[in-house]
């Protein structure tokens, strides 16, 4: 991954004052405003969607035949899970790129360009099978379910667009590193690389399953293996789950701390917070698997670790967020063992929204930790419990920061300023779709463990009773969905008022410096190179063992059907 | 760079996990609690010729013991309307004749992933008479939310 540099270090160092200076260029704000709309978009379509699901759920709203209720889902967890945080996350990585590395090279600037279509064409290829009804498959189309061919191919193109933008920040850190031998990477774009590495790496498995199911698909291949597919699938699905979590833990270890005007936890930790959740993410995937059948169960057991390896790092995290409110509050005067978080700036939404969103990480983290241990897996797997705790690690921590960082990325791109009037909508914003997402999540996760499994429309299973007892928790799907569906209104009017109408001005990006007494930050912490053959080990470690026994002691495979 | 507050943190966390992994390894090896793992194959579009799936059934294998042979298709379970005396322990045996299902049974921990190509074990003990609703929970198509059927316990 060589460059050329055309500019001498002079002018780039000049460019890099200016660019800190003026703010961001506006090819590369235009770059970022594009990708900001598109996830803002997605989350307008997905949420009227969601709506949809929890009014039908609820047993109130019957969908039409030409809409069913699963062709619904797929376009939801298709428009949220890809599209909202796959946009959101490279609009937002590539602003701070951008603003830490002195600008994005014109080279990098158009491998996101030809990213943003690649994607955005993938996309409208999944869709068109989607809305003929043709895929629905959800977001997992696990074989032998056997959506069109024009649904997997939509999906690789998807994956490509992606794989542009990892390379594009590879090739920006790279040469920045060049020019500055012997630094560290900025804090954000040392996020942004860890990120581009889990989307390259943990989007790999899943271009593999892609490229034998498409085939099999136009029926030149008569059967496929259903296990390896299925666990190809989970080899990416997971680390994608991590990797919107990855960016909203950077901001809440970068941004948040400059916003209250503090400064940003120490270097050293938090670069091993980054390393550790790139290093043990991919093979955290298979806790999605504890109740396949043809697994062992020591194999399960290792995964197991694996997986509640992922809850270590998370925890060093909730240390020290709460350990720098703490410190930045007592500068402010802040006294007795809480009462300083009277002095937090609670009417700033650009801290109350990521504030809400890593306090919702603390239920939905700790039912993580249970649901994904062994046999505790088997009382929750796809049951609504999963639905309501992923509505919480995504719904809340991850979607809110990200609402919390558009308060100012959207101005800073955008060259306009936060009105008190928009900051106050978004403070009545984040507090509705708090209340939604607690209604909403806190009933999943009750009715999920009375029984009641995910991805089904409303059945009373033939009047039984015990389906029937679900109702009344059902119920609340239909108030949090619509107070969602009030919180998206209001966030998408935010993000485009802010993009288009607001007041000219500039918008700082908020970058927090460390502590004046920190001590230097030791250069292993920059070793890409160690950490991915490390990542590959581990992988090799959890993988190599179920896949070959798949593989080798395969049954005979299965032909696609079309159920639905 | 670390304050004995954070250390300690920090060890509560790793000894959390730590502890999560003993009892929950424990249990799973010496009482034999572990998720369902069993991995026979089975050509999956032979399935009816196959057995013990030729034959899907209940038979009584011993005092308050039974086996349950069930194929699981779009979007039905065979054998179906299964009744047992309170007290008895049933073992299921499962596999899927077409793409992935789940067999679960409501208000019991019987949760199991039926994938073709591949049988699947899982069994329970039944105290609390009644009527137990036994339902897919993997989306398997168009009528998932059909597929049901019931275990009374009398």
């Amino acid at each position: 991954m060589e460059t050329v540099i055309k500019q001498s270090g002079k002018t780039q160092a000049i460019k890099e004052k200016a660019n800190k200076v003026m703010g961001i260029s506006l090819e590369d704000a235009k770059l970022t405003k594009s990708y900001l709309s598109v996830a803002f978009l997605a989350i307008l379509l997905g949420g009227i969607l969601g709506l949809l699901q929890g009014l039908n759920r609820a047993g109130m709203f019957e969908l039409p035949a030409w809409l069913n209720y699963y062709q619904v889902l797929t376009a939801h967890g298709l428009l949220l899970v890809v599209v909202l945080s796959a946009f959101f996350t490279i609009g937002y990585f590539y602003a701070g790129l951008s603003h830490t590395l002195g600008g994005l090279l014109p080279k990098v600037r158009k491998m996101a360009w030809i990213g943003f279509w690649m994607k955005i064409f993938g996309f409208v290829l999944a869709v068109i099978p989607i809305l003929m009804n043709e895929a629905s498959v959800m977001y997992t189309f696990y074989p032998p379910m056997a959506a069109s061919p024009i649904f997997y191919i939509g999906l690789v193109f998807i994956v490509l667009g992606v794989w542009m933008c990892a390379f594009g920040a590879f090739i920006n850190v790279a040469s920045w590193r060049k020019r500055n031998p012997g630094q560290h990477i900025p804090i954000l774009s040392f996020f942004a690389t860890g990120v581009f590495v889990l989307l390259f790496f943990g989007s790999i498995p899943v271009a593999i399953e892609v490229f034998t199911i498409i085939p099999w698909a136009f029926g030149w291949v008569e059967t496929i293996n259903v296990m390896v597919a299925r666990t190809l699938f989970w080899a990416f699905g997971h680390t994608l789950v991590n990797i919107w979590y990855l960016t909203a833990v950077s901001a809440w270890y970068v941004i948040v701390p400059k916003v209250i005007g503090g400064r940003r936890w120490n270097d050293l930790l938090t670069r091993i917070v980054v390393i550790a959740l790139v290093i043990m993410n991919i093979t955290g995937g298979f806790h999605h698997q504890i109740i396949d059948p043809g697994i062992s169960e020591p194999v399960k057991y290792m995964h197991v670790f694996m997986s509640l390896a992922i809850g270590f790092p998370s925890l060093m995290t909730a240390y020290a967020m709460f350990a720098v409110f703490e410190r930045t509050a007592r500068r402010k005067g802040g006294k007795g063992l809480v009462g300083w978080y009277k002095k937090l700036p609670w009417g700033d939404v650009r801290f109350l929204a990521p504030f809400i969103a890593m306090a919702a990480f603390i239920p939905a983290g700790a039912g993580g930790i249970a649901q994904t241990t062994n046999q505790l897996n088997q009382v929750v797997h796809n049951t609504m419990w999963v639905v309501g705790h992923f509505h919480l690690t995504l719904g809340m921590s991850v979607v809110m920061t990200f609402f919390g960082l558009s308060y100012w990325l959207i101005p800073y791109v955008s060259k306009r300023v936060l009105t008190p009037q928009i900051n106050k909508l978004g403070v009545i914003q984040t507090i509705i779709w708090t209340l939604g997402m607690i209604i909403m999540s806190g009933a999943m996760h009750w009715v999920g463990l009375l029984g009641s499994p995910r991805r089904t429309s409303y059945s009373t299973y033939f009047d039984n009773a015990t389906a029937l007892s679900w109702d009344p928790y059902l119920f609340f799907l239909a108030i949090g969905g619509t107070l969602l569906m009030i919180g998206v209104l209001m966030q998408v009017y935010a993000v485009f008022y802010l993009m288009f109408f607001a007041p000219k001005g500039n918008t700082e990006f908020p970058i927090a410096e460390v502590e004046e007494d920190e001590a230097p930050t030791p250069r292993w912490t920059e070793r890409w190179g160690l950490w991915v053959v490390c990542m590959i080990v581990l992988v090799g470690m959890a993988y190599v063992i179920p896949l070959v026994d798949f593989i080798v002691n395969a049954p005979p495979g299965s032909p696609p059907y079309k159920t639905w | 760079m670390m304050h004995r507050s954070e250390k300690v943190w920090l060890i509560l966390s790793f000894g959390m996990i730590i502890g999560f992994m003993l009892i929950a390894g424990y249990q799973a090896f010496a009482f034999e609690m572990g998720p369902p793992s069993y991995g026979e194959r089975i050509d999956p579009q032979k399935v009816d010729e196959t057995p013990p799936f030729d034959k899907p059934g209940i038979k009584k294998i011993g005092e308050n013991e039974y086996e349950v042979v069930m194929t699981l298709q779009v979007f039905s379970f065979t054998t179906s309307e299964i009744e047992v005396p309170a007290g008895s322990t049933v073992h299921f045996t499962l596999t899927s004749k077409d793409v992935v299902h789940g067999f679960q049974v409501a208000e019991t921990n019987l949760n199991a992933m039926v994938v073709p190509g591949y049988v699947q074990k899982i069994t329970q003990k039944f105290d609390k008479p009644g009527e137990y609703l036994v339902l897919c929970n993997e989306y398997c198509g168009a009528g998932h939310q059909m597929m049901s059927t019931t275990i009374t316990v009398k």
